[in-house]
């Protein structure tokens, strides 16, 4: 279940509180950001989009900790075994 | 054996006992009405190929002539309207058939309180349409319904076209190696569409791709007419089922590199908002062809060099296996299987 | 498209592929349940099968809420589009779900008053824009979708709109995953944890599979990169032999979950005793429904709902391949008289149901090569 979509905050609504208008790709919808805790939201954030409501905001440092994390995967492993004589045995998808 | 001749013997059966509207949504249904039911009870050799135009030869020559009829909510979006869309789809029609179009007949079916100031409007759309493409509109039929028996207007048109002499198109001839060339980025006129129905309350800079085809296809005529094989225009149903079409004709298979597709950022947008897949969705101004390996570049440069070509793109091959499928792949070797449409594409929060 | 494309990055991906391959045990096979159908079609549409070692078998999980649905449950939703001056609002995923007497769609196309929406707040919107007219609002979701609903009656209520009312089908994610557990054919080595689900009920539900049941959790993400990295992560877990609830998705999810859509849930919404699960049978407080200060918005209250209970053909296997006993083409049924175009089962009708998934994006024949 659960199609949501990460969505950029472009304007607030002054007259409607609840709503941002939220940009995906360049396609803009009004959302409803009622479900944000601290209701804060700001032009320039990132938003959980999921059937016209805001779950969660996207935390940047989070993402790209996780890239990070990824990138370096294996590299560990990759070192130690070059150090060893070996060769990767397996390249699969490479 | 054809898909008439598997009609006959029973291998395609229309036992649907009504008509619904996923039989006019251009994927799997529409097939079934039109293999099952209407082309064995009309069934003859022109008919046969079930192409998007009958080649009917006339005292020697060979003229090409097609049918479509236009129902679109709303009559005007961005980029065009109900009147573009009538004749450039049936220009589109004869264009990837391999003929020029010339003459066009028009039948209105109106609903009964329409205002003239509409009419006029899709009937000027339609003279421009018709004057940018070269062809004239020589005649046709009126008739008026009753309030609520049609959607504001129906629009069907019929076109006749000379089949260009230098056109090779044979599908049979389509082979293992050779590539898939389309015009442009895709799901453009569908996504408008979506959007312009107001529904779903999503606000995009997208525009319908309504426009004539011949361009591209007087290019390849041009430079590589023997290294093309095979031609569409890819409306509802988009990409996808156009593709599994020849497949199921041809009984090989399509490799769709999927990140070569064209696609603009607005189309992806909302495909990924609505869960739809732009492969699915209905293009009114884009050519999808294939062409012969060794010609494939060429071809490519050939409709590049045109006005409106240049998103143009080589999307993917014709392979031997797995027959009659046509398989999506992921630059990291990931595969799926490109599908048929069933009904009309939906929009899905799951 | 940001915090999409990154998490497809091909090179990434080939990387943690590489990884998931060093650490399988070439001696062992592992059952992986995905639990959400959101990540069933993920994996089915970015071919992740394809760069998963042969000896990872991806089990799917019973999160589908348009597939759990009970066909008794559909027909109570067309009775309502049926009632005159009434509009029965869904998600496109209804739309083509078959009730005893058609779908929405084909139910639409012969008269009923059947729109779909994006959202709840536009079923409230149609409700304010046509005073005379009652819309319902056919509400399906697991915890990611509820809040959504519940956000949309409390707005009701505050606004005063008498001419609205949702029927309540919102589903919760942990009765089903205890009743796959206790299933005595159930052999799942670890599981892929709801994103979009947790991302509102935080990652401490899952505490019980471990306490319960020592298998691992990974709450994933819905790219490819995510999904793939929490494989990688329940390997590992299960390599040292240890068990415990992880949070992969955290640009997202939150540990401790949302608390102001816990809040609003609670405002609305209360547990049903029990809730039939098509294809699980009942399940006890395991389904929402409008508390009584909501009575008036509540379409149970509101009409007379037939409340018939329809049972599957008993050669549908739906319950079977629900739990992952069964792979969906073991289902005798799959592919011929059971396809999307003529769905029989709970599991071919939602395009995220793994039959559906497995019949459009898996070829039923030769095998495909990249």
């Amino acid at each position: 279940m659960c199609l949501a979509i990460p969505g950029r905050v472009v304007a607030l609504l002054d007259d409607q509180p609840l709503l941002a208008k939220v940009d995906v790709g360049g396609v803009r919808r009004n959302v409803n950001v009622g479900l944000l805790e601290d209701g804060q939201v700001a032009v320039g954030d990132w938003l959980l989009i999921h059937v016209g409501f805001a779950l969660s905001k996207i935390g940047a440092d989070e993402a790209e900790d996780q890239l990070r994390m990824l990138r370096a995967m294996g590299e560990d492993e990759l070192a130690i075994e070059e150090v060893r004589g070996y060769t990767f045995a397996d390249e699969r998808g490479g | 054996m054809t898909i008439l001749e598997r009609a006959a013997n029973g291998a395609i059966r229309f036992t649907d006992p009504q008509i619904e509207m996923a039989h006019g949504a251009g994927g799997k249904a529409s097939r079934r009405l039109v293999e099952g039911l209407i082309a064995p009870i009309f069934a003859n050799p022109i008919l046969a190929p079930l192409a998007d135009a009958a080649i009917v030869p006339v005292d020697g020559a060979r003229v090409a002539t097609t049918a479509d009829g236009y129902v679109v909510r709303p009559l005007r979006f961005p980029g065009g309207s109900i009147g573009e869309l009538a004749v450039n789809g049936t220009v589109n029609d004869l264009a990837v058939s391999g003929a020029r179009a010339h003459t066009l007949m028009v039948s209105l079916i109106l609903e009964a309180g329409l205002p003239t100031e509409v009419l006029r409007a899709e009937l000027e759309a339609m003279a421009g349409a018709a004057a940018r493409t070269g062809v004239a509109i020589v005649g046709g039929d009126t008739k008026v319904v009753e309030h609520g028996s049609c959607d504001a207007m129906f629009v069907t048109t019929f076109g006749v076209g000379a089949l260009d002499g230098r056109s090779a198109l044979d599908p049979r001839a389509v082979r293992a190696g050779d590539r898939v060339l389309v015009s442009g980025p895709i799901g453009d006129h569908g996504i408008t569409i979506l959007l312009a129905r107001g529904d779903l309350e999503l606000e995009a800079e997208l525009r319908s791709d309504t426009r004539s085809v011949w361009p591209f296809v007087a290019a390849l005529l041009e430079t590589c007419p023997h290294a093309v094989r095979w031609m569409r225009d890819p409306t509802r149903g988009g990409v996808a089922t156009a593709l599994n079409e020849l497949v199921r004709e041809s009984g090989l298979a399509i490799a769709l590199r999927e990140e070569e597709v064209p696609l603009r950022a607005e189309v992806r947008g909302a495909c990924e908002l609505l869960g739809l897949d732009p492969l699915h969705i209905a293009n009114e101004g884009q050519l999808l062809a294939v062409v012969a390996a060794a010609d494939a570049e060429r071809a490519l440069a050939a409709v590049r060099a045109v006005v409106g070509g240049e998103g143009a793109a080589l999307i993917g091959e014709v392979r031997e296996a797995p027959a009659r499928t046509v398989v999506g792949i992921t630059p990291y070797g990931g595969t799926r299987v490109i599908d048929m449409l069933v009904g009309d594409p939906l929009p899905r929060i799951c | 498209m940001k915090y999409v494309d990154e998490f497809r990055d091909p090179d990434l991906i080939a990387r943690v592929a590489r990884e998931i391959a060093r650490r399988a045990d070439p001696a062992r096979h592992y059952r992986i349940m995905e639990v959400c159908g959101g990540h069933t079609h993920a994996i089915y549409r970015h071919g992740l099968r394809d760069v998963l070692p042969e000896n990872i078998e991806l089990v799917h999980g019973p999160g589908c809420p348009v597939c759990v649905l009970p066909t008794g449950r559909v027909d109570d939703g067309l009775a309502i589009a049926a009632q005159p001056e009434t509009i029965l609002t869904c998600f496109g995923d209804m739309m083509r779900v078959p009730g005893t007497q058609g779908t929405p769609l084909e139910r639409k196309a012969r008269g009923a008053d059947i729109r779909m929406v994006y959202s709840p707040l536009d079923a409230l919107r149609i409700a304010t824009e046509n005073p005379r007219t009652h819309v319902c609002f056919f509400a399906i979701g697991f915890e990611t979708t509820a809040p959504s609903t519940a956000l949309t009656l409390l707005r009701a209520k505050a606004l005063g709109v008498r001419n609205f009312s949702v029927f309540c089908n919102h589903v919760t994610i942990v009765p089903a995953m205890r009743a796959i557990l206790d299933s005595p054919d159930m052999r799942i080595d670890g599981f892929v944890g709801p994103g979009h689900v947790s991302t509102i009920t935080g990652c401490r539900p899952y505490a019980f599979v471990v306490r319960d049941y020592g298998k691992p959790v990974v709450v994933a993400g819905f790219e490819p990169l995510d999904i793939l990295e929490a494989i990688a992560r329940i390997l590992a877990q299960l390599a040292a032999g240890e068990a415990r609830v992880e949070n992969q998705y955290r640009r997202i999810v939150p540990w401790d979950g949302n608390a102001a859509a816990l809040r609003a849930m609670a405002q609305v919404f209360e547990l049903r005793p029990y809730f039939e699960w098509r294809g699980l049978g009942f399940i006890s407080q395991s389904a929402l429904k409008l508390k009584a200060a909501f009575a008036p918005w509540d379409a149970e209250v509101q009409f007379e709902l037939p409340g018939v209970r329809v049972t599957d053909p008993k050669a549908a296997q739906c319950g079977e391949v629900l739990k992952g006993v069964l792979k969906p083409p073991q289902c005798k049924l799959f592919g011929k008289e059971c396809n999307p175009e003529h769905p029989i089962g709970a599991l071919m009708v939602s395009s995220e149901g793994a039959c559906a998934a497995y019949y459009r994006y898996v070829h039923h024949g030769e095998p495909v090569t990249a």
